[in-house]
Parts: C-alpha cells; structure tokens; sequence
C-alpha cells in the first residue's frame, strides 16, 4: 500500500495513464482514417443510388459528413467512448450487442489456448534451459521454430483431419453439437463455465471435445513462444552468482531450478504470456474461420466478406482495447512483482 | 587496387589483411569474416538452400513443368497424386504441383514489394528520429506504438478491407503494418551512435545532417535492419498467406497458396492433398526464411557475440 501513495509512483502512473490514453487516441484516428478511404460512399450506401441530390444532401447533413474532418473525428470519439459503433449492415444488429455477443466464445478459446501454452510452454523452456545443447534444447528449438512458420489455419486444417477425420477423437467445427444448440442457459457466455456452474456435465464434454482441438491449435503458437522465452531467460538466470551459491549451500539441484531461477524469471515472463496472450488474439481470427467457431475473430472477417465496415471497425477497435488492457495490465502486474520497478 | 588480389592463392590472405589499404578490400574481407561465421552454422546453410531454391523454382518455373497453372481439366479434377501428376489435382482440374511452383512467384513477389517498401521508410523514419531528437523523436515514437498497439494481421485486414481485396493492396496493408519495428530497430542504432567522436568528427569537417544521416548513420544500422527483414519474411509470407485465406489477398484464379489452401479446404476430408501441399510449402519457405534470418544474427549483430 506504501508502494501506491509514494509520489513517484503517482508520477509514474499518471505517465501510464496518459500514454494509454494516447494510444487509445491514435487507434480511433487510424480506424477513422480507414472508415473514410473506404471506397463505398456510405452516403450513397444509406439513401440508395436512385436519391435525389436534395435528400442526398439532407443526409449529409444529418451524418454530420458535411462537417471539417476534425469535426467529424471529434464526433466519431465521443460516440465510441459511449460505446456507440452504430449498427451492423450484415446483422442488423447494433455492433456493440454484437460484439458482446461472440466476445465470450474468443475469450474461452484464447484463455484455455494460453493456460495450455503456460502450462506446457515454462517447464519445456525450462528443461530447454537445463540441458543446454543435448536434445531437449534442439527439440525446444525445433518446435520454436515450426511455431514461427507454420501458417495457424493450416495447422487448425491438418488437426481436423488428423484428429477428427481420420481418429475421431475430437469433434468437429462448431462451438458445441447441434444436439446441444441453446442447451445451457447463457450466464457468461463461456460455456465451459455455465455448463459446469449448471451441472450440465453432458454439455460440458460436448463443448469441452470442441474446444480442445482449436485451443491447442492456438496453445502451440503460444508454447514455441513461451519456450523460446523462458529457455533464454533461465540461461541467463542459471549463469548468476546466487544460483553457485544455493549448490553450494547443499539445496537440491530441483530446488536451485525450479524454486530460485525460475523465481526470478517469473517476473519478465509475465510480460511475455500477457504478449502472447495478445498475440493469440490475432490467431483465433484465423483459427476461428477454420473452426467455424463463433467468436470476435470470425465476426470481423464475416462482416469483411460483406463490407460491413461498422462491425468491421467496431471489432478492430476492439481488439485493439483488450490489446491495450493486456499491455497496461502485465505493466501494472510487472510494478508489484518486481520490487526493484519503482 | 592492390596487386596481390591478382594471384590466385593470395585473394585468401587479401581478404584476411589485418590492414586492409583499400575500403573495398576492408568490406570485403568483412563480408569474408561473416560468411565464415555463417558457413560454421548448418541450420543456416539449409535455410540458405532453402531460400535460394525458392528463387529458382519461382525464376525457372516454365522449366520445371510444361503445364499452365490455369489450365483446367475438368474430368480429372481432384485426381490423386501419382506419377504423372505428383501433387494431384484440385477442384478444377488444374495440376497442383504447377500451380504451387508458379506460387513461389507470389510469394517471392509479396515478400520483396513489402521488403522494398518497409525497410527504407523504417530505416529514414527512424534514423531521422533518432538523430534529430526532440518533439520530432516524440511524435514519431508514438506513431509506432500505436501501431505497435495492434494485432498486425487485425490491423492489415482493416486495411485491407478499406482498400479492397487483391494482392496489391495486400502488400500495401502488410507494408502499413510492418515498418514500425523497424523505425524502432534503426532509431535505437542511430541512438548509440549519434553521440560518437566520429560523428562530431564529421559534423565539425562541416558535413551537413543530411550527410551525416545518409553516410554514416544508415548503413551502421543496415545491419540490424537486415536481420530484421529476413526474421520478419516469415511473418509476413504467414500474413500474406492469411489474407489470402481469407479471400482478401490474392484472387482467384491465382496460385497464391493460402488461397489454394482456402479452396482445397472444402475437399478436406476426402482430397487431402489439395489444402494438405500448399501448407507445406509456406512452411517450408517461411522455415528457411527463419533459419536463414537466425544465422545471419548469429554473425551480423555485434550484440550477440
């Protein structure tokens, strides 16, 4: 609590803040600039080509397009700080309910993605890092690599037909299976979690056999990254002074490992999985196009294929929100774990 | 010129001069030192063969096979691989193994366009930033973090879906969403170096910034900025493919293959060769796109040694 009343700390956090801030302005003048080069008149789009030029202009009028640009981008903040990204062409919907809507099914997929790439992704690089050189370290390479060159929605397309054509032990496209279409009452909008809170234990294998192919798919992506990672700062880690003085003092090999380096990599890593996590964002728009999987991602390419620019900037927008909250969160989180940022 | 570069043992110890007396024997003996280095690491050197057979493939492309990438047999579509057509055939009866080669083409050409368009700007962005300083520095900074401040692929597809599909605007989107980390690369370079003696060495001979920037600052960046390019190919041949996926980038009837991936898709299950091959090849050129761009940091970027 010191930590947050010290005036360096609120010098620091104002920065934070306004930086973030700024950002945050700079993503709304790019997806303005983009909504204006759009090549669609979206006057001609909202009156029809058969208007007369006197409605046509009253429409002008009334969008505000008639207005200096600075205006109309002064116009076009405020209505997004209120949430206000006007309504879909595509489903007649006001984008916001939209997004709200398919927001949840992106964030189950990305979340279960990330925990497998943590889970699987630290002890690798670990082991990676301890082994130095002998095979763990070149399959910790291999596997690095491959992350970084194959395309996501052809490897999401060779694991449908490896584990749900050809072995059947995952099921197919789709959230969940027609049979359980609107089973389980939407409380959250993740079904993992309203299935289980409702002891829907049934829907819950169904929607868990759906998800766990896609959320690998994106969880290798993200374990080459965390590997690669972890492995660099564990070789730095394991070279320090204090890691020969813990030998020395007899703890076990295990605990010099796994207790004081990885303690201290803990703190960059976390930066790195709050990246990743990021990163995976960019994955599921893919991933959810071969998945047929109803979230964020497959909204912002379905309403491209129509050129619904709305929803299209809408969703980018936010994408861009949860990529800024990410980025200012493991800052934040980084403050309080390290005792040496002030 | 030096004499002894003439005789055939010699170019060796030429090369190695430990004082070289012309700039051109210096550069190249440098250039000699790197690829010595280079040569040592074999995952390097495969992704070099990689590389360079990508160039060939997309440059002797009517000569590895006497097929049209468009021509359609329409009562062999979705053919099976065998010896007369190795990869098969997709829906439209067109030979794959034709269209994937003539593909190298594509994607040869997206990766140098966005190469040639975002490493001059990045590297005149950031060295201008960094030299100068000020609220210049600032204003310029801040550009890249909000576009750091993005997915690119999210970024590129709004784009994209501002100027329309096709490739061209795919690589302008791509472009648009690749040089901030450049500027960043070449704006920390030029920060290390613009306080050096021999750059107020020049500026007190009364070179001009413009000099200064053009003959000294940027080409102690090129270096970074090349490894830079290499590792990002693969990101940017995976981004271009994604478009193409997606039914953004390339269009139909071209042999892009992320486009021949979203075709084949349909045949998934049934023809697996046609989605199945072009993935293998954008693996297999983005691999030796990043084995090739490791090895060259390996040798090129003083830091790591």
């Amino acid at each position: 609590m010191k930590k947050l009343l010290s005036p360096a700390f609120a010098k620091d956090s104002t920065r934070l803040v306004l930086s973030v801030a700024l950002t945050f302005v700079g993503l709304l003048l790019v997806t303005f600039l983009i909504g204006r080069v759009v090549p669609i008149d979206p006057l001609l789009a909202a009156v029809g080509d058969r208007a007369p030029a006197e409605v046509y202009e009253r429409v002008r009028v009334e969008l505000g397009l008639d207005k200096p640009l600075w205006q109309q981008f002064w116009i076009y903040m405020v209505k997004v700080v209120q949430g206000d990204f006007g309504r879909s062409v595509l489903t007649s919907n006001v984008v916001l309910d939209d997004i709200l809507r398919v927001f949840p099914a992106t964030l189950e997929l990305a979340t279960l993605a990330t925990l497998l790439g943590v889970s699987l992704g630290v002890p690798f690089g670990v082991i990676a890092a301890v082994n130095q050189g002998r095979w763990p370290d070149q399959l910790a390479r291999v596997i690095g690599l491959l992350g970084y060159s194959v395309p996501v929605f052809w490897l999401g397309l060779m694991g449908l037909l490896l584990f749900y054509a050809k072995l059947g032990w995952v099921a197919g496209p789709g959230r969940v299976s027609v049979a359980f279409d609107d089973y389980v009452t939407p409380i959250t909008g993740v079904i993992l979690f309203d299935s289980a809170v409702q002891g829907e234990w049934e829907a819950f294998g169904d929607a868990f056999r759906h998800l766990i192919l896609p959320a690998g798919v994106l969880g290798y992506f993200s374990l080459a990254y965390i590997s690669r990672m972890t492995r660099s700062f564990m070789i730095e880690q394991l070279r320090q002074e204090y890691i020969v003085t813990a030998r020395v003092k007899g703890l076990s090999e295990a605990r010099v490992i796994w207790r004081h380096a990885l303690g201290n990599v803990m703190v960059p890593l976390i930066t790195v999985i709050a990246l990743s996590y990021g990163n995976l964002l960019e994955g599921t728009v893919l991933t959810e196009t071969v998945f047929a999987w109803p979230g964020l991602g497959l909204y912002i390419t379905n309403s491209l294929l129509s050129a619904d620019m709305n929803a299209v900037l809408g969703g980018t927008i936010m994408v861009g929100i949860v990529f800024i909250g990410i980025n200012l969160l493991s800052d934040v989180l980084y403050r309080f774990v390290d005792p040496r940022a002030k | 010129m030096t004499t002894a570069a003439h005789t055939p043992e010699g170019w060796r110890e030429w090369l190695n001069a430990a004082a070289p007396r012309s700039r051109a024997q210096a550069r190249l003996g440098q250039a000699y030192q790197s690829w010595r280095g280079f040569r040592r690491n074999p995952l390097a050197i495969v992704g070099l063969c990689i590389i360079l057979g990508l160039l060939l493939v997309a440059a002797l492309a009517p000569v590895l096979t006497n097929q049209s990438p468009f021509a359609q047999e329409l009562a062999e579509r979705l053919r099976a691989p065998d010896g007369e057509h190795w990869f098969g055939m997709d829906e439209l009866g067109r030979d794959i193994f034709t269209r994937i080669i003539y593909g190298a083409r594509i994607t040869l050409m997206i990766v140098v366009l966005v190469a040639i368009i975002v490493a001059p700007v990045g590297l005149i962005v950031g060295t201008t930033a960094g030299y100068f300083g000020g609220w210049f520095d600032v204003v310029l900074m801040r550009v890249t973090d909000i576009f750091l401040a993005f997915p690119r692929l999210i970024l590129a597809l709004a784009f994209v879906s501002a100027l329309g599909p096709g490739i061209e605007n795919a690589v302008i989107a791509i472009a648009l969403t690749a040089w901030p980390p450049y500027a960043r690369i070449a704006r920390a370079e030029t920060l290390t170096i613009r306080n050096a003696d021999f750059i107020s060495a020049a500026r007190m001979s009364g070179a001009s910034s413009l000099r200064i920037l053009f003959s000294h600052v940027i080409p102690l960046c090129l270096s970074s900025v090349i490894v830079r390019v290499t590792l990002d190919m693969a990101g940017i041949i995976l981004i271009a493919a994604g478009l193409g996926f997606l039914g953004l980038g390339a269009q139909p009837p071209s042999p892009e293959w992320g486009a021949m991936i979203a075709s084949g898709r349909k045949f998934l299950l049934d023809q697996w060769w046609v989605a199945t091959l072009p993935g293998l090849a954008i693996c297999t050129v983005s691999l030796g796109f990043n084995l090739l761009g490791d090895g060259l940091r390996d040798v090129l970027d003083p830091k790591q040694q």
